[in-house]
């Protein structure tokens, strides 16, 4: 279970949201000149990215509110939310780079 | 403004009316745990949904008549006997005894509307669309913790706090109004399904503890 940081409510179970597909596809400026195809593009075809993808969220059980979020779809890490219309962060690290704390039995994380 | 006739007509009528867990009434009597976990339904409170923008003209003008509109996830605000509960930055759940709606003679929703007037937003009664299970005792929280993913220790979850989550399975908003009491709103299909679980996880604390 994701433990997702609604911006609006704080940490949530996954359960209360919804997925919003890949975050920042433009609706095309003039939608009657497109193709077929260019128009197929735009509704269906999305990254399959390995790695940090800037997706949309909405907390439905909670505030309603939509957000975009970065998430690395290998660790599931989720690396930034952040408001909708907002330009995506610059990606993060796959895995964290800061040396971890030692934990109290003297292993290294 | 309804005239006295068709208020005594109305009045009639609401004799009649059914509310969604009325069917459990006794189930949960026989449920409830005098001094340990207790289950009732409050009916027909009057609720209205209010979207606005809280800092915008209507807001405040809606915020003046309603005792402030809460500003945060979880806050309450109200004065007297109505409250307000945060949903979402411009949502909020006003909630009111059965007899401040107008049909039994009170203002609402109808003076909220009329604050509202032309200004951006909306004031919709609500009334029907949810009921009330109030829930008490010292082992409440541990019957919700069955169910609610939310920390609900008392050093989070305080009194005078309403979040919106999920109780074993189902949406709800939910209200702790004492240390001990909870208010839950599931919407009036839930009612029996939610009345049946809370007895069911109820259940254990009608024996005595296994020492
Ligand atoms: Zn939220």
């Amino acid at each position: 279970m994701l433990l997702i940081p609604c911006p609006n409510c704080g940490p949530r179970d996954e359960t209360e949201f919804h997925y919003g597909g890949q975050a920042h596809v433009a609706y095309p400026e003039n939608p009657a000149e497109l193709t077929d195809r260019e128009w197929a593009e735009y509704l269906f075809y999305r990254d399959n990215t390995k790695g940090a993808f800037a997706e949309r969220w909405l907390h439905s059980t909670g505030c309603r509110q939509w957000f975009n979020m970065l998430r690395d779809t290998v660790t599931y890490d989720i690396q930034a939310v952040y408001p909708m219309g907002q330009l995506r962060p610059a990606t993060g690290p796959t895995a964290p780079t800061v040396t971890s704390p030692v934990s109290p039995e003297g292993a290294v994380k | 403004m309804a005239d006295t006739a068709a208020l005594e007509n109305s009045k009639k009528i609401q004799t009649l009316r059914k509310s969604p867990a009325s069917l459990l009434r006794t189930a949960f009597e026989a449920g409830s745990v005098a001094g340990t976990v207790e289950l009732r339904e409050v009916p027909f409170l009057t609720m209205a949904g209010l979207r606005v923008d809280p800092a915008g003209d209507a807001g405040q003008r809606l915020g003046a008549l309603t005792g402030g509109l809460p500003s945060a996830s979880g806050e309450v605000r109200g004065s007297g006997d109505t409250a307000v509960l945060w949903l979402g930055p411009a949502e909020f759940l006003l909630v009111a005894p059965a007899e401040s709606h107008e049909s039994l003679g009170g203002e609402l929703p109808r003076t909220l509307i009329a604050a509202l007037g032309d200004g951006q937003g909306q004031v919709v009664d609500l009334s029907a669309n949810r009921t009330t299970l109030e829930l008490s005792g010292p082992r409440a929280s541990a019957v919700l913790e069955k169910g609610c993913a939310l920390d609900l220790h008392p050093r989070v979850f305080q009194p005078g706090t309403a979040l919106s989550t999920e109780i074993g399975g189902i949406p709800v908003v939910l209200w702790k109004t004492g240390d001990e009491t909870y208010r839950i709103f599931p919407r009036a299909s839930f009612a029996e399904f939610l009345g049946r679980w809370l007895l069911d996880a109820m259940r254990e604390y009608a024996s005595t503890e296994v020492p």
